[in-house]
């Protein structure tokens, strides 16, 4: 019985577990952020499931691994309250809107492109991505931790990729994302390195 | 074939984007590009959409270029693709490792991940911008201005520069996706 009613409870938290991941699919325009702020309101200040603290861990994980900031988000989330079926759940619930608006647009989008005057504001609305990607970039320079292996890998990479770009080498974006990794964790044991080396001399 | 194609593509964006929308572009770009799938003015389009309809960024663009290489279907791979990766990746950590963050070594790669995204997303703004207000790809193409571009953006930074300098923030994306839209309509259909 007991059993039973305890099953009845985790399918009940995974159904509402759900509806709100749905929810925040379909109404939140903009990416990850706006999704965290939304995140927020549901599952701390409104429903209690998670702590403040531990939803602040949870963003900081969904950021610093790869993949869309939502979806990082619905997984933790799911995990944390009903397991792996629960992650499974909200991560679905999370896409399934975007994919299937998407999916409709993409059978019109074609037809509504060779309109003429829509054809005239698409012209108008790639300068404004291009617009939208240099914000992002420039946004995100503002936040960044300013020490000098930061700045440098900005500049190498910025200046690698231009180049590379403009002499028609191929160079995978990949390979500058490992090669920063890379670098920053040689910089650390280097740093290690040295600074061992420094207590020795003292003694 | 092309539903394998299209998962596998973007199973390695997923695995290899950190930062979010924006730090995917790049590599979407590239892949799109490389495979002759989308044009660049064509992936644009793309990105405008997938920012001016709910949802991530990424989940939008990969069931955008998904369904219009393979239907249906192509939309469900790339999709699949793009996400398998966070998911298997966060219930590693949430079910295992929930301190793999404090390790030093891991914050040391992500502190060198982070500025090279950074770059990556200024080098894309670049270059694109460069192809598409001057017709710029390498060194051999001869550079052909289109002055209603240029007017364009240029209307799009000073609204950019006026809201923040009254309103003490950024405008939002799909406000100033609307605007373009109609200046868009105005500066070429003159």
């Amino acid at each position: 019985m007991a059993e039973d009613s305890k099953k009845k409870g985790k399918l009940r938290r995974v159904a509402a577990l759900s509806l709100t991941m749905l929810k925040i699919g379909l109404f939140t325009f903009g990416g990850g952020y706006a999704m965290v702020a939304l995140l927020e309101r549901e599952f701390v200040s409104g429903k209690k499931w998670i702590d403040k603290d531990e939803f602040l861990d949870l963003v900081a994980i969904a950021e610093s691994t790869p993949g869309p900031i939502a979806v990082n988000c619905a997984t933790y989330i799911g995990y944390k309250l009903a397991g792996v079926v629960g992650s499974a759940a909200a991560t679905l619930a999370v896409c399934l809107p975007s994919f299937v608006i998407i999916y409709l647009i993409s059978l019109f989008f074609d037809a509504f492109l060779s309109l003429k005057y829509v054809g005239y504001a698409f012209r108008g609305i790639q300068v404004c991505v291009i617009y939208l990607i240099c914000s992002a970039g420039v946004k995100m320079l503002r936040e960044m931790e300013k020490d000098f292996l930061s700045c440098a890998i900005v500049c190498v990479t910025v200046i690698a990729m231009t180049v590379l770009s403009f002499l028609s080498v191929g160079f995978s974006s990949v390979f500058y994302i490992l090669i920063g990794g890379a670098v920053g964790v040689f910089a650390y044991f280097l740093s290690k390195i040295i600074g061992n080396t420094r207590k020795d001399g003292k003694k | 074939m092309i539903y394998l194609k299209l998962f596998l593509t973007f199973l390695e964006i997923g695995t290899l984007s950190f930062g979010g929308g924006y730090g995917m572009i790049s590599l979407i770009r590239e892949q799109v590009v490389a495979n002759d799938w989308l044009t660049e003015s064509e992936f644009l389009s793309f990105v405008a959409v997938s920012e001016s309809t709910p949802g991530p960024l990424a989940v939008n663009m990969a069931t955008f270029v998904g369904s219009s290489q393979a239907g249906l279907a192509g939309a469900f791979f790339a999709t699949l693709g793009v996400v398998l990766p966070s998911f298997v990746i966060i219930l590693i950590i949430a079910a295992l490792i929930k301190n793999l963050l404090s390790y030093a070594p891991v914050q040391a790669f992500l502190h060198g991940i982070r500025p090279a995204v950074i770059g990556l997303i200024l080098a894309t703004a670049l270059t694109m911008g460069l192809d598409i207000l001057l017709s710029f790809k390498n060194v051999g193409s001869s550079v052909v201005p289109d002055l209603r571009a240029i007017i364009i953006l240029f209307l799009l930074v000073a609204v950019h520069a006026a809201y923040a300098l009254i309103k003490k923030k950024r405008p939002s994306p799909i406000g100033m996706i609307v605007f373009s839209a109609a200046l868009g309509a105005v500066v070429y259909g003159i």
